[in-house]
């Protein structure tokens, strides 16, 4: 399964776009649900096939979307989930074990749709680099193309209904994912998180051992979904975007004033280490790629393109490895495959 | 420290959040956090909101109306404190059955109750069928408890042909 999707990088990690040496993607995700039913947690098996089938059928009737390809999750095995997790096109929350759920994925990796996940259908959009209102208006056509053959729960004064009331409103989550290792390194990180939770955004750090936030990457979200158009929400996350990229080429340039040598030596140190060494965990590719990320933005490293960067980030992760190769591996296979491909695409 | 989902594995991932100011941090062994896919950034996208939903009930909305807490929604059955516990609702009729509760949960959370984004555009087809077999299946229901069996096997004929009509 998905023999074409494992060839190519995702195309939201293309490392095109605004800003992509910082913003990795954006992301614009709409929760919807069929009127009449109840939601995918308290619908029994009956009712959740019916929404799948008719998610499907409404599907095949839009113009954009019938191109793709619609899976249940009766047809994907463990690998295959953990594949189109890592690409971003299902949740966790999609891998519970819960029959009937349903997966589409348009032509280009562009917009993908869940059925039956927490909300009837899940409708997303990433985009490669900030490009929030690309993403909007591409899950905002797609909505406008089902709304054509289903109905949606709504309510004129809560708007869109959504199985958690985090939801409901908009149905709207908009993300970017940052990479922020200059803010981290003049820990100015934790100032810039608590600014940003005062204006209704929220932010994630992904936490490894000890206090380091793994990758140096972080998510930006909006909190509210209720109260403001789409546009407005999009506007503000855009615009505090925009203020923390500012701040992160601060830092860098403060870095470099005060800690250059320190700082090449680790972003060299790290280049060094991938294109030699002979095994690989995953959370110490993620670190390495931070400081060659860094090292590409900082000029340090001229060579090598942010997109290579995105590339080996997906690629590295267990089940793409898996699929890549063909094989089930185990993590000692995995770590010795994933300093072998690292190499060979690091050297050319 | 002990995972806090688990309280059995030591915690190894720690995760910070901050929500309207309020500094919420997670401590969860690899397992759990995996489960809630936390073991990476490219892993997902699942936001401990329910969480923080519950937290927040238990303070302010619950405490008052001990009365609320068994009240159901007539269409799914979803009693009011099961939506305390797990944070989800059952299915869009919720949102009348317990519409003032949620009202101030919703100020809680969004900082306000009304929506002011996207309209849905007309309604169509697909759903047209669907409307005509959820009121056939409650006709039928309500010929089956008269003892009306003439009319019920009438009905039954319909929802037939409906199903038909959509191979």
């Amino acid at each position: 399964m998905f023999d074409n999707l494992v060839k190519k990088s995702a195309s939201w990690l293309s490392g095109e776009g605004k800003s992509a040496e910082i913003v990795l993607s954006s992301r614009v995700r709409l929760a919807r649900n069929i009127t009449t039913f109840p939601f995918p947690p308290v619908a029994d098996t009956d009712t959740r096939e019916k929404v799948l089938t008719y998610v499907k059928s409404a599907i095949d009737k839009t113009e954009k979307l019938k191109q793709g390809c619609f899976c249940t999750s009766t047809e994907l095995s463990a690998l295959d989930m953990s594949f189109l997790m890592e690409r971003h096109l299902i949740s966790p929350e999609f891998l519970k074990a819960q029959s009937s759920r349903g997966i589409f994925i348009d032509q280009d990796e562009g917009v993908s749709i869940m059925v039956n996940e927490e909300d009837h259908l899940r409708i997303q959009a990433i985009m490669s680099g900030l490009d929030i209102k690309s993403s909007w208006e591409a899950v905002d056509i797609a909505d406008d193309e089902l709304a054509h053959s289903l109905e949606f729960d709504y309510d004129s004064s809560f708007g869109y209904l959504t199985s958690c009331p985090t939801n409901v409103g908009t149905g709207m989550r908009a993300s970017v994912l940052v990479h922020l290792p200059g803010l981290v390194l003049t820990r100015e990180i934790e100032k810039v998180i608590s600014r940003i939770s005062r204006v209704g955004l929220t932010v994630r750090g992904f936490y490894g051992e000890g206090t380091d936030v793994l990758g140096n990457l972080f998510q930006i979200s909006n909190q509210r979904t209720l109260g403001r158009s789409e546009e407005d929400i999009i506007g503000d996350l855009e615009r505090v975007t925009q203020q923390i990229i500012e701040y992160e080429h601060n830092a860098r340039t403060t870095l470099f004033k005060e800690a250059k040598e320190q700082i090449e030596d680790k972003i060299w140190r790290a280049y060094g280490i991938l294109t030699h060494a002979r095994v690989l965990t995953s959370s110490e590719v993620m670190n390495l790629l931070s400081a060659i990320r860094l090292g590409i933005g900082m000029k340090t490293l001229a060579d090598i393109s942010i997109g290579l960067i995105n590339e080996l980030l997906l690629l590295t992760q267990p089940a793409h490895l898996q699929k890549l190769y063909a094989r089930e591996m185990n993590t000692n296979e995995r770590d010795a495959v994933r300093a072998e491909l690292i190499r060979t695409k690091l050297r050319g | 420290m002990l995972c806090q989902d688990c309280g059995k594995r030591e915690a190894t991932v720690h995760l910070t959040q901050i929500i309207n100011n309020e500094k919420i941090t997670l401590n969860l062994c690899d397992e759990c956090a995996e489960k809630k896919g936390f073991h990476s950034p490219l892993g997902g996208s699942a936001f401990p909101l329910a969480e923080i939903l519950s937290s927040i009930m238990d303070k302010g909305v619950l405490k008052d109306s001990k009365e609320l807490k068994g009240q159901r929604c007539p269409k799914c059955g979803i009693a009011f404190s099961d939506f305390g516990k797990a944070g989800r609702l059952g299915c869009g009729n919720c949102y009348k059955a317990f519409r003032d509760q949620l009202r101030i949960l919703l100020r809680k959370i969004h900082g306000s109750d009304l929506h002011r984004g996207k309209i849905p555009p007309a309604y169509g087809d697909v759903m047209k069928p669907i409307r005509e077999e959820k009121k056939l299946e409650e006709e039928l229901q309500k010929a089956i408890e008269s003892e009306n069996f003439e009319m019920a096997a009438q009905i039954r004929d319909k929802i037939k042909a409906l199903s038909r009509d959509k191979e």
